[in-house]
C-alpha cells in the first residue's frame, strides 16, 4: 500500500486537507497555505509570550505562597508554549528572531485579552479560569490541524491548560466562597473582562469564508467556538452567583445562545494595536530582550 | 541545531514524537527537554535526535504487487460462501 500522497497541485493539495488529510514540514506546500499558516501560528505564539505579563504583574503581589508557586509555573507554562510555538514557525520559514522583531515594532498581532490591564487578583482568577477556558475551546480545535507538527505540540499544551483553568477555578472558588469584598472583586473582574471574552473568538464569519478553515488550520469557525464557550461556561459562572453582564444572554430552547452583538469594532482597534495595554507591555517584552541579549549570545557561543 | 524529541508516557510504551528545539548542544537540548516534557513526570524516558540524523523514508514504491504479504490481499468472501454451501449440499 503506498502512502498517501499529498498532492502537488493546489487543488488537489486543498481537497487533502478538506477530506481531513494532514502533511508535514518535509511536504510542498502551497504559498498561500504556507502564508496562512505562518501568519496564524505565529498569532498564537506571540499571544503565549504577551500572555504571561498580565499575570506576570501578579506573581510579587499573589496573596499566598502557594498561589506565587502556581502562578510561576503557570507563567513558565506559558512561555515553554510560545517556544514550542515558535519553533512550529521557524520550520515553515521564519526565524524566531524576525518573529520577536515583528512582535515587538507591532507588525504582527496577538490576541485581544492581553491588551487588556490586570487590574485585581479578581483578574487573575477570571484570566486563569475563563480566558484560558476560551482558549482551550480554540486550542483542542486545533488538535485536528491539517499541519501536523502543530497539532502534535497541540496535545501538550492542551494538557498544561487543563492545569490552568483548574487553578483558575481554585482562585474564583476561594474568593467567592470568601468575604463580600472578595466576592465584589469577581464579579466586577467579570464585568470588565465579559466584553473581551466575547469578542475572544472573532466576528460570526461563516466558516466558509474562513480561510483558516479552508485549508483547515483551524477545525471550527468563529461562532461554534463561541458558543461552545458559552454552553461550557455562563452555567457554571452563574451557579457561583455570579452576573454576566449581559442582559440579553440567554439560552434557546434549541440550545443557541443569544447575546448583545459583541463590539467588533473595539476587537479590531484592539488587536490592531491599540488596545488599553498594548504600548506598555510591547515596551516591556522589548526591554526584556534587549536586557537578555547577552544570555543568547552566551549560549551560541 | 534543531533536536527532534521523542517521549514515552510509561515503561513499555512507544517513543512518540513530541516536538522540537533549538539547543546548541547535547547538554541544553536535554535540560530544555526536561523543562518542555518532563517536568511534570508526563515521560519515563525522552530520545533527544538532531535533525540531520534522522534518515527520512517516505517513498513506497509498490511497483510488485505485494498485497499476498497483507490481510487485504486475501479475499476468501466468495470462496468461503461456495465451500459451505457444497457442503452443506451433502456429502461428495
Amino acid at each position: 500500500m503506498a502512502a498517501a500522497e499529498v498532492p502537488q497541485d493546489e487543488q488537489g493539495f486543498l481537497e487533502y486537507v478538506q477530506e481531513g488529510g494532514q502533511v508535514e514540514a518535509t511536504d510542498r506546500l502551497p504559498d498561500e497555505y504556507r502564508a496562512k499558516l505562518v501568519k496564524f501560528v505565529e498569532m498564537h505564539a506571540n499571544s503565549e509570550l504577551m500572555g504571561v505579563l498580565p499575570e506576570r504583574e501578579w506573581i510579587l503581589r499573589a496573596p499566598t505562597l502557594q498561589r506565587k508557586l502556581a502562578l510561576t509555573a503557570k507563567v513558565q507554562d506559558e512561555v515553554g508554549h510560545a517556544q514550542l510555538i515558535y519553533r512550529v514557525v521557524e520550520d515553515l520559514g521564519k526565524p524566531r528572531a524576525q518573529c520577536l522583531d515583528d512582535l515587538v515594532a507591532g507588525r504582527s498581532k496577538f490576541h485581544n485579552v492581553f491588551h487588556y490591564p490586570t487590574r485585581t487578583w479578581g483578574d487573575v482568577g477570571v484570566i486563569a479560569w475563563l480566558v484560558d477556558a476560551a482558549a482551550i475551546i480554540s486550542q483542542k480545535a486545533l488538535l485536528k490541524c491539517s499541519y501536523a507538527p502543530y497539532a502534535r505540540i497541540m496535545k501538550k499544551i492542551c494538557w498544561e491548560e487543563s492545569f490552568h483553568i483548574l487553578h483558575g477555578r481554585d482562585v474564583i472558588l476561594a474568593m467567592v466562597t470568601g468575604t463580600p469584598e472578595q466576592f465584589e472583586l469577581v464579579q466586577e473582574a467579570l464585568d470588565r473582562w465579559w466584553p473581551p471574552l466575547m469578542q475572544f473568538h472573532g466576528n460570526p464569519i461563516p466558516r466558509d469564508e474562513d480561510p483558516m478553515w479552508t485549508w483547515r488550520i483551524k477545525s471550527q469557525g468563529n461562532e461554534e467556538a463561541r458558543q461552545q464557550f458559552l454552553e461550557g461556561y455562563v452555567p457554571q459562572i452563574w451557579e457561583l452567583g455570579l452576573t454576566v453582564p449581559d442582559p440579553k444572554l440567554r439560552r434557546r430552547d434549541d440550545g443557541v445562545w443569544e447575546y448583545t452583538e459583541p463590539d467588533w469594532e473595539e476587537l479590531r482597534s484592539v488587536v490592531t494595536g491599540h488596545g488599553p495595554m498594548t504600548d506598555e507591555r510591547l515596551a516591556f517584552r522589548r526591554r526584556f530582550i534587549e536586557q537578555e541579549s547577552w544570555v543568547r549570545e552566551a549560549l551560541v557561543a | 541545531m534543531i533536536w527532534e524529541v521523542f517521549r514515552s508516557e510509561r515503561k513499555g510504551q512507544p517513543f512518540e514524537h513530541a516536538g522540537s528545539l533549538d539547543a546548541p548542544d547535547a547538554g541544553f537540548a536535554e535540560a530544555w527537554a526536561r523543562e518542555q516534557y518532563g517536568r511534570r513526570g508526563e515521560s519515563v524516558a525522552l530520545w533527544l535526535v538532531p535533525r540531520d540524523a534522522i534518515r527520512d523514508v517516505e517513498d513506497w514504491a509498490d511497483e510488485f504487487d505485494l498485497k499476498y504479504r497483507r490481510v487485504d490481499g486475501y479475499s476468501i468472501k466468495a470462496r468461503l460462501k461456495e465451500a459451505r454451501e457444497r457442503a452443506a449440499a451433502g456429502p461428495r
